[in-house]
């Protein structure tokens, strides 16, 4: 299993060979199109992070001490870039989560689409990775 | 003669690039740009006039007291007022909305009253309504619209009984760019005693106005889609009814003389015009107005007419294009679907071309609610787009569905 940091990494060098915008969204489009999403039973209103622009669906849980995490949006772009935070911090310990600073996002260009004015969704869904880690971080050990 | 090239050279910002490619900005339901004459008035005023207006005895306040009373009386003439007295300034469409809902709600509105709105309107032309009727257990009905984007005015004789006090609609629709039939409708509502507020948001930047003509009771607008400044806006009211409505804030201006026992208000306009307006941005508005009078709204009309039915036909040739809003007679507003790409992909997508669109629920939940859809793509012409502009579009848009696979 990877770190956090190596699979940025990852993903850095993956968009790194696409000197074009649409390029490098026609390879969001491609990862929006393969990412399994969810379950239509799970896109409950629950899940669901409502952005005027698209929609999130979220789910978060806890196995053998790792965070899963599972996310779809019904705009494909989205989904990409959902599909992007579920694999780097999916699997992962909730410390090790805690201790990311998503650097990634910022260096293949897609800050915009975290910014708290795009209300597509992706920003909440990033706080509550971060909470749901924090909150299991939090509990006592048994 | 309408030249949109030299029209361009007034809007510095369309020259402007974005990630690499030139700006096309078709977005101008949302705001339009400001010209040049718009923004050096404005900076001529803060850099050497600026003064607070209707207080001092001093040369600047005097001066800038006369620019704003010169800019209501520009605004009078450009709708057909019969007095300044009928001019309010607001901050925009929205607040004159909700002034009028407040005010002419206290005066006029019981419990049992109807209150009628059409389906295609903006939320600020249904949700000051609803609030009212919260407040005064009054009722909300609604004249729906046919698919092509057309009032359903069918039902107008059973929806305007005598309960109606006051109907709003938009003169133009913010989505489907259908310019409706507010003559008929001010002439069957004042049949049965309403009056009739008209938002004209998406209207003053593309056809002239007389409000004496129209014979509404209200008109509302906003100066940022007219080539004026954010944050002035205009409630035009006819001044026997403006009387009889009570004032709205409570602060400076609008009064006459204040004692604890009883503070007694100014007259029109300023009684509704509490605290320091936005002045310099009303000077900003009649300066607008000016440069829109100078072109000719005529002429605005007719090169958008054009350039609306050439945008229509080219996108047309799009696979997959669906247009919301096909009405008989609509405004330079194209709201659409390509296949099942989702709204904000398509907008996503165009911005990284340099072409700014307006994505989502455009500010109109129960339109979207009416086609079933969670969101709409929508270019909105402004007179200094071209045809150059257009085709940039059409392409940006073959590219989208490429990249969809959509053929």
């Amino acid at each position: 299993m990877k770190t956090i940091q190596e699979t940025e990494q990852d993903i850095i060098d993956e968009f790194a060979v696409f000197d074009d915008w649409m390029d490098k969204y026609a390879y969001l489009i491609e990862i929006g199109s393969a990412t399994e999403g969810m379950e239509e039973g799970q896109k409950t209103e629950e899940n669901l992070i409502k952005g005027c622009q698209s929609q999130v669906w979220f789910h978060a849980e806890m196995r053998d001490g790792l965070l899963y995490f599972h996310a779809d949006s019904d705009a494909i772009i989205t989904k990409g870039i959902a599909g992007l935070l579920v694999r780097v911090f999916s699997g992962h310990k909730p410390e090790e989560i805690l201790q990311a600073d998503l650097k990634f996002i910022d260096e293949i260009g897609l800050t915009q689409h975290l910014s708290p004015t795009r209300a597509n969704g992706l920003l909440s869904m990033v706080k509550q990775i971060r909470m749901y880690a924090l909150a299991f971080n939090n509990l006592p050990t048994t | 003669m309408f030249d949109v090239e030299k029209i361009r050279k007034d809007f510095p910002i369309l020259e402007e690039t974005v990630y690499g490619k030139p700006l096309v900005y078709l977005d101008n339901g949302a705001t339009s740009q400001r010209p040049r004459q718009v923004v050096e008035k404005m900076n001529e005023y803060y850099f050497r006039y600026n003064a607070n207006v209707h207080r001092g005895v001093h040369y600047l306040s005097n001066r800038c007291t006369d620019a704003n009373e010169e800019a209501r009386e520009t605004v009078r003439q450009f709708i057909g007022a019969a007095s300044e007295r009928e001019v309010i300034f607001t901050r925009g469409t929205t607040e004159s909305i909700n002034l009028v809902a407040y005010s002419f709600g206290e005066a006029f509105i019981g419990a049992g009253d109807e209150i009628v709105v059409t389906e295609m309107e903006h939320h600020a032309n249904i949700v000051p309504w609803q609030m009212l009727c919260k407040r005064k257990g009054a009722v909300l009905k609604v004249i729906p619209f046919h698919d092509n984007g057309e009032l359903a005015t069918e039902q107008l004789d059973e929806l305007l009984t005598e309960r109606v006090k006051l109907v709003g609609v938009a003169y133009v629709s913010n989505v489907l760019g259908t310019v409706n039939p507010v003559r008929d409708i001010i002439r069957r509502a004042h049949a049965v005693g309403a009056k009739v507020l008209v938002d004209g948001a998406q209207a003053v930047q593309h056809l002239p106005i007389d409000v004496q003509e129209l014979d509404c009771d209200f008109f509302v607008f906003s100066g940022h889609k007219l080539y004026g400044p954010t944050g002035v806006g205009v409630l035009y009211g006819k001044e026997a009814l403006l009387e009889q409505m009570p004032p709205w804030q409570g602060g400076g201006e609008m009064i006459k003389t204040v004692r604890f026992e009883k503070t007694t208000y100014n007259e029109l306009p300023f009684k509704f015009e509490a605290g320091t307006p936005d002045f310099i941005g009303v000077v900003g508005l009649g300066e607008a107005i000016r440069y829109v009078d100078s072109i000719g709204l005529e002429n605005i009309a007719a090169y958008e007419h054009d350039l609306l039915h050439y945008a229509m036909e080219r996108m047309r040739e799009v696979p997959g294009m669906r247009f919301f809003g096909e009405a008989g007679d609509k405004s330079s507003v194209i709201s659409f679907a390509l296949g099942d790409i989702h709204h904000s992909d398509t907008g996503v997508l165009l911005d990284k071309l340099g072409i700014a669109v307006r994505t989502g629920q455009l500010c109109a939940e129960p339109t979207m609610q009416h086609y079933g859809v969670t969101g709409m793509v929508r270019a909105s012409l402004g007179m200094y787009n071209t045809r150059n502009e257009i085709d940039a579009l059409h392409d940006g848009l073959m590219k989208v569905t490429e990249m969809f696979g959509i053929r």
